[in-house]
Order: C-alpha cells, then sequence, then structure tokens
C-alpha cells in the first residue's frame, strides 16, 4: 500500500479543522504542534490556513511515560508556549497517532500550564493503534499497518511519509 | 583517578548511569547534560515546576559536610522531578574512612532508594560508594574534598554558555584559592572538554595545587596580569575551614592582592561576568559592589543549579535504566 501525499492531506485537514471549529463555536483557537513532525504538520496546517497567530511548541519528553523503560530522549529542546493556556481552546497537532500515548504525555503538560477551555486533536496519519481512548477531531488519513512496520514523517519541507521496518528483535 | 579505571560512571552505551567527576566525560555528553539543562530552565519558569519524570522513584541526599545551596538544590531538583526525597544530614565522625562508608553504605542501601546524592569531605568518596553499591542505584557527586564537584562545574558552565556564548573564543579567569577548590579543578576540566581556549588561574603561590599544567591552564600570581581582559571571572571562597598552618598572612592582605574590586574588575573585558559558587565572602575575596553589580551573575548561578541538578539527575536514572535492560537482555540471551 502506499502512503498518502502530505502535500495533497493538508488542505483537505485545514478545510476539515476549520468546519471542525465553527461547529463548535470556536474563535480564536491557539494552535499547538508536538515536536518534531507535529511542529511540521502544525506549520502547513498554519500557511494553508493563512493563520498568522503564534505557533505553541510543545516537547513532551519529560512527560512520557515509558521513561521507566526507554529512558529520557537525548535530544530534548524546551517547550514554547508564548500565549496563556488558562481558559483558552486548543488545537493540538501531530504527525502520526499510534498508540495515543504522546497525545496524553502532552495533555498532562498542558494541563500544567493551566486549564484550557478545550483541546482539539488534529493528526496527519491516524495507524489504527490506539491503546488508549484517545481520537482525533480530524484526521488526514487512517491505514494500518502490518506488524513491526512504522511510519516516520519527513520534513520540514517538503514533507513526507516513509515506510520503515523495525529490525527484528 | 578515574582515567585509567573503566568508566564507571558510564553504562555500555556511554551515558551516564553515576555523576561522579567530569574526568572521562565526553564533550558531546557535557553538552548534552547543558541542552537537557535548558529545557529544565524552562520548566522552572512555569506556574506548575514540576515534571513527572522520576515520579515514584526516591532520591536519598547523604550529606556528611554542611552545605545549604548545594543540598537544598538537589532537594528542590529532585522534587521538581516529581521524586521523593529524603536528606540526611550525617555528621563526619573520626572512624576511618573505609569503616564509615561500608558501614553507612550498608544502612543506605537498606532504605531501597533509587538514587543517592553524597557530599563527603573526603576526596574519592562518592566513587567509593559508587563501586560498592548494588547494580541499578545511581551515585550522585555532590562534592568530594578537595577532588571533583560536577554539578557546581556543570551549572558554571551552563551560565558561562548562556551568558556568553560558544566556549571557543572565551577567556576566562579562575581566581583565589584554588588549592583546596573541588569547583576549580570541575571547572578547569569542564572548560578545557568544552573548547575553551584561554583558561587562567590566579592566586598565591601558598594556595596553587602541583600539577596544575595538566589541566592546560595558564597560572598568574598576579592579579592585575591575569585579568587582562578576560570574559568570565570566576571567583572562589577562601576556605579558612580547609587550611592548616601558614597559607595566608591574613584575610585583609588577600584581599589586597586577590580581592576582586571595581577597579580590578574593570581590567576585564568590558562584558565580563563575574561568577562565584557561593557562599561569598565580603570584602575577603570580592568587594561588595562587585559581588551586587550589574556584571554579577551569582544569583543566576543559583537557579541553573536547579536545571543542571535535574538534568544530572534524571540522566543518571535514565542511564540506569537503559543498562538494566541490557542486562536483562545479555540474560535471556545466555
Amino acid at each position: 500500500m502506499t502512503l498518502p501525499d502530505p502535500a495533497l492531506l493538508i488542505p483537505q485537514m485545514a478545510d476539515a479543522l476549520s468546519q471542525h471549529l465553527a461547529r463548535h463555536g470556536i474563535d480564536e483557537p491557539q494552535f499547538i504542534g508536538i515536536r518534531t513532525g507535529g511542529v511540521w504538520v502544525a506549520q502547513a496546517l498554519l500557511e494553508h490556513m493563512a493563520e498568522s497567530s503564534a505557533l505553541g511548541v510543545l516537547d513532551v519528553s519529560f512527560y512520557r511515560d515509558d521513561f521507566t523503560r526507554n529512558g529520557l530522549h537525548p535530544q530534548v529542546q524546551p517547550s514554547e508556549l508564548p500565549f496563556e493556556i488558562e481558559g483558552r481552546h486548543l488545537v493540538l497537532i501531530d504527525d502520526v497517532l499510534m498508540s495515543g500515548r504522546t497525545v496524553r504525555a502532552a495533555m498532562n503538560e498542558l494541563f500544567d500550564y493551566g486549564r484550557p477551555a478545550s483541546i482539539s486533536l488534529v493528526c496527519l496519519l491516524d495507524l489504527d493503534a490506539r491503546e488508549l481512548p484517545i481520537r482525533p477531531d480530524v484526521v488526514g488519513a487512517t491505514l494500518s499497518l502490518e506488524p513491526g512496520e512504522r511510519v516516520k514523517l519527513l520534513g520540514p519541507a517538503p514533507l513526507a511519509l516513509e515506510r520503515q521496518t523495525l529490525a527484528a528483535h | 583517578m578515574t582515567a585509567a579505571k573503566p568508566p564507571l560512571q558510564l553504562n555500555d552505551q556511554g551515558q551516564l548511569r553515576h555523576f561522579l567527576s567530569l574526568d572521562g566525560l565526553s564533550r558531546d555528553l557535557l553538552n548534552e547534560i547543558l541542552d537537557t539543562a535548558d529545557s529544565f530552565l524552562e520548566v522552572g519558569a512555569r506556574a506548575v515546576k514540576k515534571v513527572p519524570l522520576l515520579r515514584g522513584k526516591t532520591v536519598c541526599n547523604v550529606f556528611f559536610e554542611n552545605s545549604t545551596r548545594t543540598r537544598t538544590t538537589f532537594e528542590l531538583a529532585a522534587k521538581r522531578l516529581s521524586a521523593d526525597v529524603i536528606t540526611l544530614n550525617v555528621s563526619t565522625s573520626s572512624t576511618s574512612k573505609g569503616e564509615t562508608l561500608t558501614d553507612t553504605l550498608r544502612n543506605l542501601e537498606a532504605m531501597a532508594a533509587d538514587m543517592f546524592v553524597v557530599r563527603h569531605g573526603d576526596s574519592g568518596a562518592a566513587h567509593f560508594i559508587a563501586e560498592h553499591v548494588c547494580p541499578g542505584v545511581a551515585i550522585i557527586n555532590g562534592g568530594d574534598g578537595r577532588h571533583a564537584h560536577p554539578t557546581q562545574g556543570m551549572l558554571d558552565m551552563l551560565t558561562i554558555r548562556r551568558h556568553k556564548g560558544d566556549f571557543d573564543k572565551l577567556s576566562v579567569a579562575i581566581v583565589g584559592d584554588i588549592l583546596h577548590s573541588r569547583v576549580a579543578r570541575s571547572n578547569m576540566l569542564a572548560l578545557k572538554t568544552l573548547g575553551c581556549p584561554d583558561i587562567r588561574v590566579i592566586g598565591p603561590r601558598t594556595l596553587l595545587p602541583v600539577g596544575l599544567e595538566q589541566y592546560g591552564v595558564q597560572v598568574f600570581t598576579d592579579m592585575d596580569q591575569g585579568l587582562a581582559g578576560v570574559d568570565v571571572v570566576i571567583m572562589l571562597r577562601l576556605q579558612r575551614e580547609r587550611m592548616q598552618g601558614g597559607l595566608l598572612p591574613s584575610e585583609g592582605e588577600f584581599f589586597r592582592l586577590y580581592g576582586l574590586t571595581p577597579q580590578r574588575l574593570a581590567l576585564a573585558n568590558p562584558e565580563a561576568i563575574v561568577m562565584h559558587p557561593g557562599p561569598i565572602n565580603r570584602g575577603v575575596e570580592i568587594d561588595s559592589a562587585v559581588a551586587d553589580g550589574s556584571q554579577s551573575v551569582i544569583l543566576n548561578q543559583v537557579t541553573y543549579g536547579i536545571a543542571i541538578r535535574m538534568a544530572v539527575l534524571s540522566m543518571a536514572m535514565s542511564g540506569q535504566t537503559a543498562q538494566r535492560q541490557t542486562n536483562s537482555e545479555s540474560e535471556e540471551q545466555a
């Protein structure tokens, strides 16, 4: 199965996001990308939507639930949220939704900054492998992988999806 | 002392699992510590200054020697990582080092802590404990005798990097009681590893240790000469409590020759920063006008110290975890 082209997914996602926000009566949401791939997707989305508001960047390394198994990510960088979280409507953007654990970590981190009015989730790809009750509000494409396969987003420009096979242990 | 042995403080993947000395640590690893600390600084600026990284872990601070800043910043660092923290102030008795440490070690192991931060008056104490502690427990050196104070060394490097940028163009002077200073040793090692081309050491001959050449430093006994054009001045505390005999005529004389006054600071680069590991002795090694002046970053150092300690605690815990995985995988294969 060929992987979709992100350049074709972004316009559809932008439309779907606008409709989602309109349906829920959300004005002036704050956009937040999850480092690294989610930030690229967010930048592409904001550009397509001609949205000029500041983009927040979240690094969830300190909030991952697999620290005791996998340790600390060596290239952790500071999160940058140049706006208030308290009482705001947030749009959280990631590249590939797999288990949902990254999104959970991201939500835990966001709540340490304040209590948002709402969080909407946008993902480029949903791999239909969720381990938590976390579902995207807007998704570019859904696909299932063979066991041992992963998808990685390459970027920032142009965005491309790449299939990877994990080395068998 | 660690160089000839296999690197006790690193795991099989070359990650930290203890933090005992900056000796033998690569530039990449030092930069990783600084980068991780930068991210923790951002956490310290939030309303909720806490991340869940070490939730459920127990960190035990064991201080055989007095400390306020190091002890409290290690405590804060562990708490901001969501670890449970206990602090033991163990007064140093006159029993011999081997007996005291071995006994103490057995007691500490019985507490089933995941990590110990150790400060001790004897050089090599943290190293000794790391060699004998049960596997999976990380030992962090909070200062051992005259040997090393690696978290202070790294927080000084973070201070320099944040205020002056890259190390490869900087001129750094370390001034005062070098002989008794573990901070000076850790700083010289870190600066050399990070590629600082001009490291100067300034002090009276009686307070300069032998063998300074191995650190690749220039030695000055004349402070005015040594300070000329430097970008960073690291002042050290005069450690009267460690001095036996007549190393110094008097504190007044020391201040006259090696105290950092505004007049002397004017010899350095006009943009130079002034650092001090604390506690400062006003009027002994540093003039109040300098300590409280616009070029002083002494209080910033304390803030950076929390972030550095958060970085080291989480990286060592992470390295222990990785080692445990490697060990269990090789057991499965065997």
